[in-house]
């Protein structure tokens, strides 16, 4: 029986054997970690095919994570956009809060296959970390979090859900203590431990296979996605929007529809400050060609080849790097990518919470600030779907501090409340 | 102008017509400051290593623990470039005729241009580069380039090699074989892995290249051992250490010089 929810790429042509999309990806890693990630190549390889794993992963996707993943309408929220249909991907409702668990579940299967007792894995807002807790909790694995000292502060109430799932959790203190630097020494605990370790990696970057290995996994989210948009709206949507950090969601989103040539794929970056200050994270926008974390793809590097510290109020899209397969979508033309600042994003998160009930992650909420930007552009007959990658649970302090909301419950907070309702009504004007 | 492939693979030979392993030393550029790496450099060779390997600073060093991420960190503060890498190797092969390598991460050359990178590290009397994160089938371009500049490539080989892939890099790499003896980043370690000797014996079974080891020696004691089977010490974070615990910088060059005699003695056996 074929698997209804584990779909790897039917086509199989990209990445290369090599692990390329066109210019991008490959394998830039020590010769400590050939022969591990050789191996995960091949036993991910053996799994794609064996309809076992498919079996297991399947069940547990359906039972487990809750799978499909709604398809939410949301109207109140589209008429800020021009008036463009707006339909969200609900992965903000899966097991754990977001779309991670996709990924992880796929890969702590092939980490029991390959024998392997212990999981490393890197996080930035916590959301991949909380998934790989949780999946090691339900297989008893063991359990080691890297994440940027930055991050576990601002992202405290993860941190203490890994905890309480039975995971280590490491502040990493180098560089600038965030998702780079746990990458960095999540690799360093890789190669000092590989015989017994796997390491779960969360995005679609890092050396082949991981990039294709991720989206696989991801690709989930688009093809329930295609199907529930042609049965709710009878037609495919103009087009598919996601946020872009390391680019698992967005790929996970666009790769069943990259056929559908009528569907623009539009990832929204981190602007931070704006791009025009050097305070974000939009690696396609500002970035050069080079490598980080074992493959080739666009950087935010300087002339020198070091690469520069990135900025997001968004922990989990912080990341100087990108998945290969999203810079060989832009060169190629396929794919479209602009940058959300940080005030935008949070305008978004805001109004879809006021609107529509759902608070959004600060992540998915830059692509909620983008589908506000393009439903705009594409006036009322526009049809659109964003992946609401996450739920904001975890940004409530970030988001209580930017709005002010932790004041006293005084007339000045309710003066401040009116105040953004007639913003947002005046915005649907 | 041709780099100094042939005076590497001369120094390695003229060391095993002693009788003895060859010691090469690591030290970064720009550490404490561009000046004062070029003096530890010197002091390094004047102590008694054979080879130094000047590391280009970056800024995500995946493959060095914590005292050489401390020494890429200030080098980088203090704004060291690749001009800078240049004029280290230059000024230190100029004073002691020595051969000089350059141990960096790929992204720095391949953004300064490869072509450009070795065409300068050769002009500047440079004999090779070893790259961790460059593996075989990446390396291509980068040994076209050396190639044609007189550079030697100098691969990594690690415990978990298997002896086909063993093979397939010994094949194509020159100057020597840079063995790392455990499984891990770089720093200082109590005792060598017994896993170096096996890797050394697997590692020759397959080329007549001189294969170094390193990773995690830190002193006489560990250089005699490793001494015993191969055919060059590689010393770094050691070396690092002993500047960032020296009271100012002058020490921190004679703590070099120092520590170089001490291993200089262990590679031919008088530890």
């Amino acid at each position: 029986m074929p698997s209804e929810f584990f779909i790897p790429d039917p086509d199989g042509q990209i990445p290369s054997p090599e692990g390329y999309f066109g210019a991008f990806g490959g394998k830039f890693i020590p010769e400590a970690l050939v022969a591990a990630v050789d191996e995960v190549a091949v036993e991910y390889d053996k799994a794609k095919h064996d309809p076992e794993f498919a079996r297991e992963l399947d069940d547990l996707l359906v039972n487990y994570t809750g799978r499909p993943s709604a398809f939410t309408e949301v109207p109140r929220f589209a008429e800020h956009a021009g008036g463009a249909r707006i339909f969200l991907k609900r992965e903000d409702l899966n097991h754990t809060g977001s779309h991670k668990i996709n990924n992880v579940l796929g890969q702590a299967l092939l980490t029991k296959r390959m024998g392997k007792t212990r999981v490393i894995a890197e996080t930035g807002a916590g959301q991949h970390g909380v998934a790989t807790a949780t999946a090691c909790a339900l297989f008893g694995l063991e359990c080691t979090i890297y994440m940027g000292e930055i991050d576990t502060q601002r992202q405290a109430l993860n941190v203490a859900r890994m905890r309480m799932l039975g995971a280590e959790v490491i502040a990493v203190k180098s560089g600038s203590r965030t998702l780079k630097d746990a990458i960095n020494e999540a690799f360093r605990d890789w190669v000092a431990n590989v015989d017994r370790t796997h390491y779960l990696f969360g995005t679609v970057a890092g050396p082949h296979p991981f990039p294709a290995m991720v989206r696989d996994f991801h690709r989930v989210i688009g093809v329930e996605a295609r199907r529930q948009i042609l049965e709710r709206a009878g037609r495919l949507p103009d087009a598919a929007i996601a946020c872009v950090g390391g680019g698992s969601n967005a790929i996970g989103l666009f790769h069943a529809f990259i056929p559908d040539a009528g569907v623009r794929l539009i990832g929204c970056e981190p602007a931070g400050h704006g791009v025009e200050t050097g305070e974000h994270a939009a690696t396609l926008t500002a970035g050069e060609p080079g490598i980080l974390h074992g493959s080739r793809s666009y950087v935010l590097q300087d002339e020198e080849g070091q690469i520069t510290e990135p900025y997001s109020i968004s922990a989990g899209l912080d990341y100087p790097g990108i998945g290969p397969e999203h810079s060989y979508l832009k060169d190629s033309g396929r794919g479209e990518y602009r940058a959300v600042t940080d005030d935008a994003a949070m305008q978004a998160l805001r109004l879809l919470s006021r609107t529509e009930g759902i608070i959004p992650a600060i992540e998915s909420a830059h692509a909620l600030a983008g589908a506000l930007e393009v439903g705009r552009e594409l006036g009322k007959d526009g049809l659109i779907v964003v992946n609401l990658s996450g739920r904001g649970d975890k940004d409530m302090d970030t988001a209580a501090r930017y709005f002010g909301l932790y004041d006293n419950g005084t007339d000045a907070t309710v003066a401040a409340n009116a105040a953004d309702t007639a913003e947002i009504e005046g915005d649907a004007k | 102008m041709s780099g100094n492939i042939q005076l590497l693979s001369d120094t390695l030979a003229a060391a095993k017509a002693e009788g003895r392993a060859a010691l090469i030393a690591y030290l970064p550029a720009g550490f404490p400051t561009v000046d004062g790496g070029i003096e530890a450099i010197k002091a390094a060779f004047d102590g008694g290593a054979d080879v130094v390997e000047v590391g280009l600073p970056h800024s995500d060093p995946v493959l060095d623990g914590p005292v050489i991420q401390t020494a890429d960190d200030i080098a980088l503060r203090g704004g060291v470039k690749i001009a800078d890498v240049m004029r280290t190797v230059r000024e230190t092969h100029a004073a002691t005729g020595k051969p000089v390598l350059v141990m960096t991460y790929w992204n720095p050359i391949d953004r300064y241009g490869v072509e450009r990178f070795t065409a300068e590290l050769a002009e500047a009397g440079g004999a090779g580069c070893i790259l961790p994160d460059l593996p075989v089938q990446e390396a291509g371009l980068w040994r076209e380039h050396a190639e044609k500049h007189g550079l030697a490539t100098v691969f990594v080989v690690a415990p978990s090699s298997k002896d086909a892939r063993l093979a397939e890099i010994t094949k194509v790499g020159t100057g020597f074989v840079y063995a790392a003896s455990l499984m891990g980043v770089t720093g200082t370690r109590e005792s060598v892995g017994a896993q170096a000797q096996d890797l050394v014996e697997r590692t020759r079974a397959t080329t007549d290249t001189p294969v170094c080891v390193g990773l995690g020696v830190s002193d006489a004691r560990q250089a005699a051992e490793v001494a015993r089977f191969a055919d060059g010490v590689i010393v770094g974070s050691a070396f690092v250490k002993r500047m960032l615990d020296a009271p100012d910088d002058a020490a921190g060059v004679e703590a070099v010089r120092t520590l170089a005699g001490e291993l200089a003695k262990g590679v031919r056996g008088q530890a």
